[in-house]
């Protein structure tokens, strides 16, 4: 039997979902730890799948929290890992997320996100956990989500959020929604080395001279894994460069500035979006997943009626890209923001263009996506009362 | 001349860390020291081992320990661990943590853990409380015993964690007191050297909460009472082992069985489909050992 090639080059028709486990792939992801769960379960499902074909391993734990776990472990073993959830599996996740922020640890975390709170609709589409995945965690940092709009996308992503989790050291988040995770389209999976892979920042200081936690000038610290003889310690305690816990303020403000900083610092070369025609709009739509593609319809339809729309796609999430938007609200003349929930996103548009433009939400509970005519009419209400 | 003092177990402690955080009297220092000197006897080179602890008092052991250690979440070391295990397979993890993060917290992870018989040495300090946090109610705690979360007594059922694990599929499982120095020790050694899920119980004192609220006396006091109330049946069904703290606390190694561990397992069954997988492994095994 001929060994199985790691990466599918060549044109696909996927979902989403297993966009996504290929995306992770590509990236040099050998181990998958998660748990079922719809409308995820696919991505879990291909990489079962694939993983041990490949020399790698998928184990389904016996629930999130567990899979977070496992998924830290494994990178702090060596391999680089992922896991998929969604709805409570995310909220589940977010106590481990937390660790891996405290301790660094490059992973990523994929979240197709349905309708909630609670059960919510298990499988139909929501864009409710936007702010969870800014703040689900306690405590203060900064953290990086990558959201998707096609099955093409949700592979690229998925690579560029390992690229980011290993540069950055952190969990990096690809916010899915249903739509995107569970639509079939063509996937084109490019030969190796054409994407960038960015390998684990491994340190070259010998164990006695090695400092688990001293950042580099872009403040992220180079990494080792267990085994190497670097008898590192690694907690999710406030700690110093050692490793070493250290319960004072002085700590505090030392370790979690830097980690919050290591992402605002470098926010340039994380922040990544979309514009079509944004500059001038008469109306300026912000929109991200499904539903940025969902508006292209009533964009269309408003610029068949002589309006000038622009689109705005947000493709981090976290961080916003905040300078971009502030400068786009000077010259707009309103700006409309579709979202599958009752305003997340919109928060953060609303702090940018801080009162230069009206700013309309459409909201959509979710299960299903926008119907046209509603961010149609959004976009006329706006540009008859800019 | 100047004198420099030393400990025969110093170079696999974080000497720059000590004094350490336990209260004098408590048992954790004596496992700790059961546990790295069965890491020394066991000849396994100490680059290979990594502690996981938890949140607690034997939380704390990862960050005395001179190994690769982890410090996780509460309740978490365990699939902590098993990604670790599984990331590298190389690598002897040890979870070394208590019986509130292991069992109340953790105890799904503990139970699933044992079932899968994934190659893990679990060693549980039980204290019968919650230290830490002050001396609260644990899933350990022997019925109508005082903590400061049951001032009228517990009146639940405490786990028999030796015959959880057996129950939940471990290969290993023994019991000791911290007084059984000696034999702690050595069924530490044994079941560092076992492959599969083993657990390694160590009773603990809990001078200043658990023992001084239910007036059991002095540390000194409960190592008397180990030392006339501990009766050693090797090989005892773990279902009858006592723990009560009042009568007689039953000791010795329950399990000790064959299984095929979770990576045989899987490794054997994958290669019946995927033949090639094998080739894949050993170059990654060959990257690894070249370091």
């Amino acid at each position: 039997m001929k060994a199985e090639k790691s990466i599918l080059s060549g044109k696909h028709f996927f979902q989403g979902d297993t966009a996504c486990a290929e995306g992770g792939i590509y990236a040099g992801c050998r181990f998958f730890g998660g748990y079922p769960i719809t409308p995820a379960t696919e991505v879990a499902e291909r990489m079962a799948e694939r993983l041990p074909a490949i020399g790698g391993i998928y184990i389904q734990m016996e629930d999130e929290i567990a899979s977070m776990c496992a998924v830290l472990g494994a990178a702090w073993g060596g391999r680089k890992s992922m896991t998929s959830t969604s709805g409570p599996g995310f909220s589940l996740m977010m106590e481990n997320f937390g660790l891996g922020i405290m301790t660094e640890t490059p992973c990523v975390l994929v979240n197709v996100q349905r309708a909630g709170p609670s059960t919510g609709l298990p499988t139909a589409v929501g864009q409710g956990d936007m702010m969870q995945a800014r703040w689900g965690s306690h405590g203060v940092y900064e953290v990086i989500a990558l959201c998707p709009s096609s099955p093409q996308e949700a592979f690229n992503l998925t690579v560029r959020a390992f690229n980011l989790s290993e540069k950055y050291r952190l969990p990096v988040l690809v916010m899915m929604d249903e739509v995107v995770g569970h639509m079939t389209e063509k996937v084109v999976i490019p030969e190796p080395g054409e994407l960038e892979v960015v390998p684990r920042r491994e340190s070259r200081v010998a164990p006695d001279a090695y400092l688990p936690f001293k950042p580099d000038a872009d403040l992220v610290p180079p990494m080792v894994r267990a085994g190497q003889g670097y008898h590192i310690h690694v907690t999710g305690l406030t700690h110093d460069e050692r490793g070493y816990p250290v319960i004072t303020k002085e700590a505090q403000e030392k370790l979690v500035r830097r980690l919050c900083d290591k992402i605002r610092v470098n926010r340039k070369d994380i922040l990544s979006w979309e514009e079509r025609e944004a500059e001038n709009a008469d109306v300026l739509v912000v929109a991200y997943g499904i539903t940025a593609r969902i508006a292209m319809l009533p964009i269309q339809m408003a610029r068949k009626k002589g309006l000038k729309v622009g689109l705005f796609r947000l493709i981090t999430a976290w961080p916003f890209p905040e300078e971009r938007l502030r400068k786009l609200a000077g010259t707009v003349g309103g700006v409309v923001v579709p979202e599958i929930n009752y305003g997340q996103m919109v928060f953060e548009v609303e702090r940018c263009v801080a009162g230069k433009a009206p700013v309309r939400l459409v909201s959509h509970m979710g299960g299903s996506t926008h119907r046209p005519e509603d961010i149609l009419n959004a976009i006329m209400d706006v540009a008859k009362n800019k | 001349m100047e004198m420099k003092e030393t400990h025969p177990i110093d170079d696999l402690i974080r000497t720059d860390r000590i004094p350490h955080i336990w209260c004098s009297g408590c048992g954790i220092g004596i496992a700790v020291h059961c546990f790295l000197n069965a890491i020394r006897k066991s000849g396994i080179p100490p680059k290979n081992f990594a502690v996981v602890s938890g949140i607690g008092c034997s939380g704390r052991v990862a960050g005395y320990v001179k190994l690769d250690s982890f410090h996780t979440t509460h309740g978490r070391p365990i699939p902590f661990a098993v990604g670790l295990k599984l990331a590298n397979d190389r690598l002897k993890v040890v979870v070394f943590s208590g019986d509130g993060d292991l069992i109340a917290i953790g105890g799904n992870h503990f139970i699933h853990a044992a079932r899968r018989n994934v190659d893990i040495t679990v060693i549980c300090v039980n204290n019968f409380n919650y230290g830490m946090t002050g001396g609260q109610a644990a899933p350990t705690t022997p019925v109508r015993a005082r903590t400061s979360t049951t001032p009228y007594g517990n009146f639940e059922f405490p786990f028999n964690l030796a015959y959880l694990a057996a129950g939940s599929g471990a290969v290993y499982v023994s019991r000791w007191t911290t007084l059984h120095a000696k034999q702690l020790e050595d069924s530490m050694l044994e079941a560092l050297g076992k492959k599969g899920f083993t657990f390694v119980e160590a009773i603990s004192p809990c001078p200043t909460l658990y023992n001084r609220m239910n007036k059991l006396g002095t540390a000194l006091d409960f190592m008397k009472f180990c030392k006339e109330h501990s009766v050693i049946r090797h090989g005892a069904d773990p279902k009858t082992a006592n723990i009560d703290l009042r009568g007689d606390i039953v000791v010795g190694r329950f399990v000790n069985v064959e299984r095929p561990t979770f990576t045989d397992f899987l490794e054997e069954g994958l290669a019946q489909g995927l033949p090639h997988r094998k080739a894949l492994l050993d170059e990654e095994r060959k990257e690894f050992e070249h370091e």
